[in-house]
């Protein structure tokens, strides 16, 4: 039985994916930001891939000085809206708050954080502003959290930033990736209209930089080339049947989802490949979506997803059921997916085999392959000089994010190979201090 | 069951919880609802020449997000006609005789005090409570807590009193003195029954960082209050154990100031109280509070073995002694649990800038540890630790040795000279004042910067 019935209104869809982190009113900010211990040398801020001053801004919420608990997350981070609100905080800053060791409940970090950083974006309250103009320009490729925050910390150290993005709008998979339940369009896009009234650097949408020439034209006009590209489409299985009407990858049925809402059209009985977090969101939506059957199939057993507990968690507390140590064979259908022909599997010593003579059909009306994103590796392959390593990962110094090319700088997925928005944000804030480094020698 | 009643100074009551002169003891209605709810008695909303108030009257203390830790006021006696008062002290007398109904008063004159001390008393009050603590609006016109700070005159007004009364009297103090004893003894002197304390403490509760004025706000500006509530008590309970302890007042104390539960009523009997009274915290909860009082009380005494309120009255007074009879030879350490402990690290930072630099931190742990040869006792970490006996304070004295300073000044061998061998501190380690600086600086940059401060010089 499914859970959910197929939202056919914008609020109705809305209900469907309410908001896992609601925005906190001022009093549960005040009784929430008063619970916090103030801790030495807080482990909250050691387990934050951006290293907010937690204490810090929840000490200033306590006092109602949110103005300055805005400018304490932003300035480690320029996403920090956002971030609040889809970090996965169980195994970041709200993981590692001591109140977990008492057996109390962690402080609702991210939450805290939103309402915060909430307060000035409503309020277009400016912390801050461009640096004395340096003469020196940068081209940031990708709009990304990687990439905004990128040309946010270029600007704010004086260089001209031009930032081309392939999409109609800024955020990258923040508002093509991320699950709606974790924020919704208009506060993805809100922080970046913030952030551009007050950093100016020029967005060019729907510019794609696909080739060679337009590389080599940047090359020419920029001092620097901030990467932040992201990955690529979901990757291919490589099984036949593949291109069956109804078989997707997850990131292009999201980014669908994100764009358009209960418009689109989602499976009565849905086969999700896959055991990581975007497997689990995209079952998840699936579900909220109004489909009556959702089956998360993965090569291994539950123990062995990749994706966070909780995610999991979220996905069975909608319905979704699991099959797991099964891999697929082949998508079966005519010309509309009907099924999948799977193998079963077991795990010995590591590795995973086929259990011989253990086939059979499970049937379903759409497949989504949540097999990974592919690298850009195409596109990298135009940069002269730019490596990638084995997995196709731009190579670049851990601290200063300039790549092989010396003109080339890089950070977020791109670079890490597929982590988090709040990484994003955290690696591309300092490349942009490696980049300054870089220009001022 | 024991027994909660008491007969103080004659008046008897059911149990030692009054209300207090104020708000709730406003009108016959209030009070016959909290004797109804199980208050022993109420000492009424101070009667004389009617008032008028002025609107906003309250302001708040709050703590983080608790609320009126501290409560202060602006108001003055009450303003409802003295006849309709003294009507209604009739009625609730005639339906609750055996609680008390005391009569608080304020007036000027000698003959004033005569005829309203009578006509309280025809009126078939228990008692009265002559509030000479009122720090604000009453005072200015020569009463409350201008006559609580004349003993002289606080003297006469009780012998004027007592030249009338032919029920107890109690005299209510102000707190806004230096010492508390010489009106309580003034008190003692123009022959009042007991003693009651403390009124309200001289106040500013805040003030609006917009408006530029002091709360409450009346019109843009404000004034000094008088402030009470949870915040008082530790004052309370020291100026109820100094007038407890005096060897000369000899007088019943009613204990007055920051009782919200059985506990801190408790806390004032062991002091030296012998009946409490509670306002701020009938204001904020309503009179229901009552029952977890009594309730509370009763335990107690049950687990305590107490049959009456009077086994333990002034109980810990002969624990509090001046500081220099105190054993200099108790020595206590600090000692953390490191199985409890969550690492917040508190401690460590308490007594790192706080106290005696006398907890480390080592590489690899989040537990602090104690440098034992550091460590003074000073009890701070364990009062900033959040876990409930994470950090204990351990007993590491043989506890066969006894010397106070008093002692040791006898014998001179207290330190005397500026650059004393003798000094406490002499042998005690400080790190290098240089040493401080840069310790803790990565902690004040911004994000990342933090991890990377050093490779990017930063
Ligand atoms: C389904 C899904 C769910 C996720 N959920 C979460 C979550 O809940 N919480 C979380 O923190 N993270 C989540 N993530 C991860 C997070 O979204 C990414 O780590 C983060 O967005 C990476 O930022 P980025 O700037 O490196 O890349 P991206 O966000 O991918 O941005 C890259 C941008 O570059 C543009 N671009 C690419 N190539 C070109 C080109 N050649 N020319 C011009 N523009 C180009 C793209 O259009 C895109 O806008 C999720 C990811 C996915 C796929
Ligand atoms: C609003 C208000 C009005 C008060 N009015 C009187 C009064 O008329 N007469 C008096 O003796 N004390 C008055 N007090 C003082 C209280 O009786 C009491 O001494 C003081 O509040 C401390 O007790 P608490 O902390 O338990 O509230 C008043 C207190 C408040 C809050
Ligand atoms: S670990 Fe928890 S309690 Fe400590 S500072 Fe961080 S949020 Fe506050
Ligand atoms: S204050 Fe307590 S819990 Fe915190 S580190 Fe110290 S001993 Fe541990
Ligand atoms: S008792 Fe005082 S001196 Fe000793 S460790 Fe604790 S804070 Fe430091």
């Amino acid at each position: 039985m499914a859970e959910f019935f197929t939202p056919t209104t914008e609020q109705e869809f809305a209900a469907n994916f309410a908001q896992l982190k609601p925005l906190m009113n001022r009093t549960e900010a005040l009784y929430e930001s008063s619970r916090c211990l103030f801790c030495f040398d807080a482990p909250c801020i050691k387990a934050c891939p951006s290293g907010i001053d937690i204490p810090q801004f929840i000490r200033q919420i306590n006092s109602g000085n949110e103005t300055g608990a805005a400018r304490t997350i932003y300035e480690a981070n320029y996403f920090g809206n956002a971030c609040g609100k889809v970090c996965p905080t169980e195994v970041l800053c709200e993981g590692a708050c001591v109140y977990n060791l008492q057996d109390v409940k962690p402080i609702e970090i991210g939450r805290l954080q939103s309402y915060a950083t909430t307060k000035v974006i409503e309020s277009g309250k400016k912390l801050f502003s461009p640096g004395a103009a340096n003469g020196k320009s940068v081209a940031v490729i990708g709009a990304g959290p990687a990439g905004i925050s990128a040309a946010c910390e270029l600007r704010a150290l004086g260089y001209a930033v031009d930032v081309f993005e392939a999409k109609a709008q800024p955020s990258g998979l923040t508002v093509y990736g991320v699950a709606p339940y974790k924020i919704t369009n208009e506060e993805t896009l809100a922080e970046m209209d913030y952030l551009q009234a007050q950093f100016g650097y020029n967005t060019h949408f729907n510019s794609p930089i696909n080739s060679r020439e337009e590389l080599m034209k940047l090359e020419n006009k920029y001092d620097a080339i901030f990467l932040g590209i992201g990955l690529g489409k979901t990757n291919a299985l490589g099984l036949p049947g593949e291109n069956k009407i109804n078989c997707t990858g997850a990131v292009e049925f999201i980014a669908e989802l994100r764009q358009h809402h209960h418009e689109i059209a989602v499976g009565r009985k849905v086969i999700v490949l896959g055991g990581g977090n975007t497997a689990m969101d995209a079952a998840s939506e699936s579900a909220r979506l109004g489909a009556e059957q959702v089956t998360l199939a993965y090569r291994r057993g539950k123990e062995e997803m990749g994706a966070y507990e909780f995610e999991y968690d979220l996905a069975k507390g909608v319905g979704v059921s699991g099959l797991f140590n099964v891999a697929p064979l082949e998508i079966v259908g005519d010309d509309y997916v009907a099924g999948v022909r799977f193998i079963r599997t077991e795990t010995i010593n590591g590795k995973v085999s086929e259990i011989a003579g253990s086939e059979f059909v499970e049937p379903c009306d759409m497949v989504i392959k949540a097999t990974g994103q592919a690298k850009q590796t195409e596109f990298l392959r135009l940069i002269p000089g730019l490596e990638v390593d084995g997995k196709g990962r731009i190579v670049a110094n851990a601290h200063t994010g300039q790549t092989t090319n010396p003109k080339y700088f890089a950070s977020g997925d791109a670079w890490n190979g597929g982590a988090e928005v709040v990484n994003a944000a955290a690696e591309a804030k300092l490349t942009a201090r490696g980049i300054h480094a870089y220009l001022s020698k | 069951m024991p027994d909660l009643s008491i007969n103080f100074a004659g008046i008897k009551s059911p149990n030692p919880f009054w209300l207090a002169s104020a708000p709730p003891t406003n009108s016959g209605y209030q009070i016959m609802k909290a004797f109804d709810a199980g208050w022993g008695g109420a000492v009424w909303k101070t009667l004389g020449v009617p008032v008028v108030n002025v609107s906003s009257r309250y302001g708040g203390v709050n703590y983080r997000d608790k609320r009126l830790v501290g409560f202060n006021n602006i108001e003055l006696i009450s303003d409802r006609p003295l006849a309709d008062n003294l009507r209604e002290i009739e009625e609730v007398k005639k339906r609750f005789p055996n609680h008390a109904v005391i009569a608080s008063l304020m007036v000027q004159s000698r003959q004033e005090w005569h005829d309203i001390v009578r006509q309280s008393q025809d009126a078939g009050a228990d008692g009265f409570e002559l509030n000479f603590g009122c720090p604000h609006g009453m005072c200015e016109r020569g009463m409350g807590s201008a006559v609580g700070q004349e003993p002289k005159i606080l003297q006469m007004i009780v012998e004027w009193v007592m030249e009338v009364a032919t029920k107890p009297v109690i005299v209510k103090l102000t707190p806004n003195i230096s010492d508390i004893t010489e009106p309580a003894l003034a008190a003692r002197r123009g022959g009042a029954d007991a003693i009651s304390l403390i009124n309200t403490i001289q106040s500013i509760v805040g003030v609006d960082i917009d408006q530029f004025a002091p709360y409450p706000i009346v019109d843009g500006k404000g004034s000094n209050g008088g402030y009470c509530g949870p915040a008082v008590k530790p004052i309370a309970l020291n100026m109820v154990k100094n007038c407890a302890q005096h060897p000369d007042i000899k007088l019943p104390i009613s204990g007055i100031g920051g009782i919200e539960n059985w506990r801190d009523a408790v806390e004032h009997i062991l002091l030296g109280a012998s009946s409490v009274q509670v306002c701020t915290a009938a204001m904020h909860f309503g009179f229901g509070i009552i029952r977890e009082m009594t309730s509370g009380l009763e335990q107690y005494m049950v687990d305590k073995g107490f049959s009456t309120i009077y086994d333990f009255v002034g109980k810990a007074l002969p624990n509090v002694l001046p500081w220099e009879q105190l054993n200099m030879k108790y020595k206590v350490m600090a000692n953390i649990h490191a199985e409890k402990c969550i690492g917040c690290q508190l401690c460590y930072t308490a007594c790192e800038d706080g106290a005696h630099q006398a907890i480390r931190l080592n590489a690899g742990t989040r537990v602090p540890e104690i440098i034992e040869e550091n460590c003074v006792g000073c009890n701070l970490c364990s009062l900033v630790c959040p876990v409930e006996d994470c950090i204990t304070m351990d007993r590491t004295d043989s506890g066969t040795e006894h010397i106070t300073w008093k002692e040791r000044v006898a014998a001179g061998t207290a330190p005397t000279e500026f650059n004393d061998e003798r000094a406490g501190g002499r042998h005690h380690w400080v790190p290098e004042p240089s040493a401080a600086l840069g310790k803790e600086r990565h902690k004040t940059l911004p994000g990342k910067a933090r991890v990377y401060a050093g490779d990017l010089g930063l």
